[in-house]
C-alpha cells in the first residue's frame, strides 16, 4: 500500500541522516523531517485557514482584559493635547501636520486630520521622516538645479538610473507613485488588535551527557484556550490534531505550521474529541451535537457525519475500519466507516459519560473507562458478541479517563483514577488481575506508555497540574515535568515516541522533548524494527 | 460552473476568450478581494467589522465599514481604468504603525501588461476558471502566510500605492507619494497568476525581527 511505500522512503531517510550525524558527534538530536510529511506540508499549503484569527480573536477576547487600551475619548478631551496621525499623507506634506489640533489650524482646511487614540497614554505626536525619502527629496531637490552637460549626460543618466533603483526599488524616470489623498482611515477608535502569538519556540539544552537529560521546561509553548477531554492527538505522519472549542487546527510538528481543518456551524457546539486513522490521512472528530465526523485532511475534505449517540461524543478509538465512540449516555458504538449503515454494536455498560477509550495496539481489546469509576474489557468484533464484556473492573474510586495499553507488553492495561482516586494501577487482561498500583497523591487524566526508556508517563490536574514520568514497571519516579499552571487535560506521545504534547486548563500546548534516543541505541532499535516486522508499530522489544 | 451555449461562433468566442476590459476587471476583482482579506488577517481593522462572503469558489472576508468600502471601491475602479489602458505597474498595500509611521509590512503586486492586447480586441483563449483557480491559490497564500508574518501589536494604519506610466495623467484627488519601503525586510514571493493579458505577481515584506 501507498503507506507502506512512505515508511520505507522516510525510514530509509531517516537511517542516512544518522549515518551522518554519528560522523559528527554523539549528540541527542532532534527527529529530522521525513519525506512522507514533506508531502503533507505540500497539500496543507495549499488549505486555507479561513476564520482563523477571528475565532482566536474572539475566543481569547472573553478571556483577556485589554491591558493597555487607549484612553476614552472622554479622558483625552480632558488632557490638553492631542495626537494626529500622519497616514497616507507623502512626504512633502509631513510639514503639514501640526503638534496640537486645538491651537493651530491646519494649512490645508480641507484635510482634516481625524484625532487618533494615544497608546498607553503618550499622546504627544513625533513626526518621524523616513530617511530614504529625504534622500529622494534631496536627490530631487540637486537634480533640478545641476546644469547637466550634455557630453556627460550619458554617463551620469545611468548612474542616476542605477541611484534611482536602490533608493526606491523602482527606476523613477519611468514610473510615479500615486495614491489617493484625503482623510486618512483608521480602525475605529479603541480598537487593538487582538491577535496573539500562537507560536513561539524556546531553546532548551541539547543532552551530551550520557544519562538522559529530561529538561523540566517545555520545548515549546503554543497558546490556546480552555479545553476539556480527548481533544489531542498526534498522527503517524507528525501532525498534531487539536480542537479549540469548534475548530480543529493542525499543527504540522516539524515546520510549525498551523492550518484550520473545520469548523462546526453552530456557535454553541464545540468538538469533544479528536483520533487519527492508524496511518494518519483520517480524522474522526467527536462533536457536542452528537455526531461523529470524519475527515481527509490530504483534501481537506468531510467525507462523512454518523449519527447514532444520543449525547456528546467525548471519546474516539480507531482499530483499522472500525471506530469507536464513547458518548455521555455510558453507551460506546462501533463504526464500520467503510458501509453506509456504520453502526455495528452497541456497548452498553457504563452508567455515565465514557471518557476514556482505547483499542489495544493488537486490536484484540477495547479499554473503556467511565464516569462511573468503572473500567471495562470488551472484545473485539469478530470474537464473538461485542457487547459482552470480557473485563469489570470497579477498584477505582474516580472517574477514569486515563487508559493506556503497554505497546511491548501484551494483555497489559493502565488505568489512572481521577481526583477521589488517584491511582494508577496495571491490569492484566487474561488474569483479570490487578498487577500494581500507585497512589499518585493528584488527580490524573491521561496516561501514556513511553516505549524508548520504558516509562509510563501520567498527566495531573488537581492539585499537581504536572506530568509524571515512572519507570515500567517498577512505578519509580524518574522525573516530574512542570509549567502548567493549571489541571493538565491531555497527553499524546509523537509518532517517533521521542516527544509528549500536553495541553491543560491554563490555556496553553507545551511540547516536551523527553524520550529522544542517543544516535546509536536509535540505530540499533531501527535495525531490529525492520528485521521484524514490515508495518511500523510501537511493538519495540 | 457550465452554461449551454448557443452555437454561434461570435458569441461562444466572446464568453470564452478574454478581453481587456474583461482582464482589467478579473485583476480590479482580485486587487478587491485580496485587500479585503489582508485588511482582515493582518488584523487592521476589527474582525466584526468584516462579512463572509463567496466569491472564486470559497469563503471570502469584505469589510462592512462605510467608509472603507467607499475608499477601496474608488481606488479600485480607478485601478480597473489604468488596468484597462496599461499604464499601472504595480500596486502596493503598505501597513505602518500609526504612531511613529514606521512601514511594518508591504504587500506588493507587480503588474505585467501585455501591450499588444490594446491594438487588437480579438480575445485571448484562457478560460475564466482557470484564472480563478489561479487567482484562488493565491489568496489562499495570502491567508497562509498569518503562520509567519510577524505580529502587528501597535494599531495600525494602511495605505494603497500605485506606480504608474511617468506620463500619467494624474486624476482629481490622487497625489504623488514616496515608496515606503520597510528598512531591513524580510520578503516572501507568492504565487502569480495571469490573464494572459494582465500578469499579477504578488510578494509580501515585512519588518526583520530579533527574536527567533
Amino acid at each position: 500500500s501507498a503507506y507502506k511505500d512512505l515508511n520505507r522512503v522516510s525510514s530509509s531517510s531517516r537511517n542516512s541522516n544518522f549515518r551522518k550525524k554519528r560522523q559528527r558527534n554523539n549528540r541527542v538530536c532532534c527527529s529530522k523531517v521525513n519525506v512522507s510529511f514533506k508531502r503533507l506540508c505540500e497539500n496543507l499549503d495549499k488549505m486555507a485557514q479561513f476564520g482563523f484569527e477571528n475565532d482566536i480573536h474572539s475566543i481569547l477576547k472573553l478571556d483577556m482584559p485589554i491591558t493597555n487600551a487607549p484612553m476614552a475619548r472622554w479622558q483625552r478631551k480632558a488632557s490638553s493635547s492631542n495626537a494626529s496621525a500622519l497616514n497616507g499623507l507623502s512626504p512633502g506634506k509631513s510639514a503639514n501636520v501640526s503638534l496640537s489640533t486645538t491651537k493651530t489650524p491646519s494649512k490645508t482646511p480641507g484635510k482634516t486630520k481625524k484625532q487618533t487614540p494615544s497608546k498607553m497614554g503618550g499622546d504627544r505626536f513625533i513626526p518621524t521622516r523616513n530617511s530614504k525619502q529625504m534622500d529622494v527629496a534631496s536627490f530631487l531637490l540637486t537634480k533640478e538645479n545641476e546644469t547637466v552637460d550634455t557630453n556627460e549626460q550619458n554617463a551620469t543618466s545611468e548612474n542616476q538610473k542605477a541611484m534611482s533603483m536602490s533608493l526606491n526599488g523602482y527606476n523613477i524616470e519611468e514610473a510615479k507613485i500615486l495614491h489617493l489623498g484625503g482623510k486618512p482611515l483608521n480602525a475605529p477608535e479603541g480598537y487593538q488588535n487582538n491577535l496573539k502569538v500562537l507560536y513561539s519556540q524556546g531553546a532548551t539544552p541539547a543532552s551530551v551527557k550520557k544519562t538522559r537529560y529530561i529538561s523540566s521546561t517545555p520545548d515549546r509553548i503554543l497558546d490556546a484556550p480552555e479545553l476539556h477531554l480527548n481533544l489531542l492527538d498526534w498522527s503517524s505522519c507528525n501532525v498534531l490534531a487539536v480542537a479549540l472549542h469548534n475548530c480543529v487546527y493542525l499543527l504540522d510538528a516539524s515546520q510549525g505550521e498551523i492550518t484550520l481543518l473545520m469548523k462546526l456551524e453552530h456557535e454553541e457546539d464545540y468538538i469533544c474529541s479528536l483520533s487519527w486513522t492508524k496511518e494518519g490521512s483520517y480524522l474522526a472528530i467527536g462533536t457536542s451535537d452528537c455526531q461523529t465526523q470524519l475527515w481527509d485532511v490530504y483534501t481537506q475534505k468531510h467525507l462523512r457525519s454518523m449519527a447514532s449517540h444520543t449525547s456528546r461524543v467525548v471519546s474516539l478509538s480507531w482499530n483499522d475500519h472500525v471506530l469507536s465512540s464513547g458518548s455521555r449516555s455510558g453507551h460506546i458504538h462501533h463504526h464500520d466507516v467503510r458501509v453506509a449503515n456504520h453502526h455495528i454494536a452497541t456497548l452498553t455498560g457504563h452508567s455515565q459519560e465514557v471518557c476514556g477509550l482505547q483499542w489495544s495496539p493488537d486490536g484484540r481489546y477495547l479499554a473503556s473507562g467511565g464516569n462511573d469509576n468503572m473500567v471495562y474489557v470488551w472484545p473485539r468484533v469478530q470474537d464473538g458478541p461485542a457487547n459482552q464484556a470480557v473485563r469489570c473492573w470497579s477498584e477505582h474510586q474516580g472517574a477514569v479517563k486515563a487508559l493506556a495499553w503497554c505497546p511491548w507488553q501484551p494483555n497489559i492495561l493502565a488505568s489512572g483514577g481521577g481526583t477521589s482516586d488517584r491511582h494508577i494501577r496495571i491490569w492484566n487482561v487474561n488474569s483479570g488481575s490487578c498487577i500494581s498500583s500507585l497512589d499518585t497523591q493528584s488527580q490524573i487524566s491521561s496516561l501514556v506508555f513511553a516505549p524508548n526508556y520504558k516509562e509510563l508517563v501520567s498527566a495531573h490536574g488537581y492539585a499537581h497540574n504536572n506530568v509524571v514520568i515512572w519507570k515500567y514497571p517498577s512505578l519509580t519516579r524518574v522525573a516530574e515535568l512542570n509549567g502548567h499552571e493549571d489541571r493538565v487535560l491531555s497527553l499524546i506521545l509523537s509518532p517517533d515516541f521521542s516527544t509528549i504534547a500536553t495541553v491543560a486548563g491554563d490555556e496553553t500546548i507545551r511540547i516536551w522533548k523527553s524520550f529522544e534516543l542517543d544516535p546509536i541505541k536509535k540505530k540499533a532499535k531501527e535495525r531490529l524494527a525492520k528485521s521484524t516486522s514490515g508495518a511500523i508499530h510501537q511493538s519495540i522489544r | 460552473m457550465s452554461r449551454i451555449f448557443k452555437t454561434s461562433k461570435k458569441m461562444t468566442s466572446t464568453l470564452n476568450g478574454i478581453t481587456l476590459k474583461g482582464s482589467a476587471e478579473l485583476v480590479a476583482d482580485f486587487f478587491s478581494f485580496g485587500i479585503n482579506s489582508i485588511l482582515y488577517q493582518r488584523g487592521i481593522y476589527p474582525p466584526e467589522t468584516f462579512s463572509r462572503v463567496t466569491h472564486y469558489d470559497m469563503s471570502l472576508q469584505l469589510t462592512t465599514d462605510p467608509k472603507l468600502k467607499n475608499y477601496l471601491t474608488n481606488v479600485v475602479s480607478q485601478l480597473k481604468e489604468w488596468l484597462f489602458e496599461c499604464t499601472v505597474q504595480k500596486f502596493v498595500l503598505v501597513i505602518t504603525c500609526l504612531e511613529t509611521n514606521e512601514v511594518l509590512e508591504r504587500w506588493q503586486f507587480d503588474i505585467d501588461c501585455d501591450k499588444s492586447a490594446k491594438e487588437s480586441s480579438a480575445p485571448r483563449e484562457k478560460s475564466i476558471k482557470i484564472i480563478q483557480d489561479e487567482i484562488r491559490s493565491v489568496i489562499r497564500q495570502i491567508t497562509a502566510t498569518v503562520t509567519f508574518l510577524p505580529l502587528l501589536e501597535t494599531p495600525c494604519a494602511f495605505d494603497l500605492l500605485v506606480y504608474t506610466d511617468k506620463d500619467l495623467l494624474v486624476p482629481d484627488k490622487w497625489e504623488a507619494s514616496g515608496p515606503q519601503i520597510i528598512d531591513q525586510s524580510e520578503e516572501v514571493r507568492l504565487r502569480s497568476f495571469t490573464t494572459s493579458i494582465h500578469k499579477v505577481n504578488s510578494m509580501v515584506a515585512y519588518k526583520r525581527t530579533d527574536s527567533v
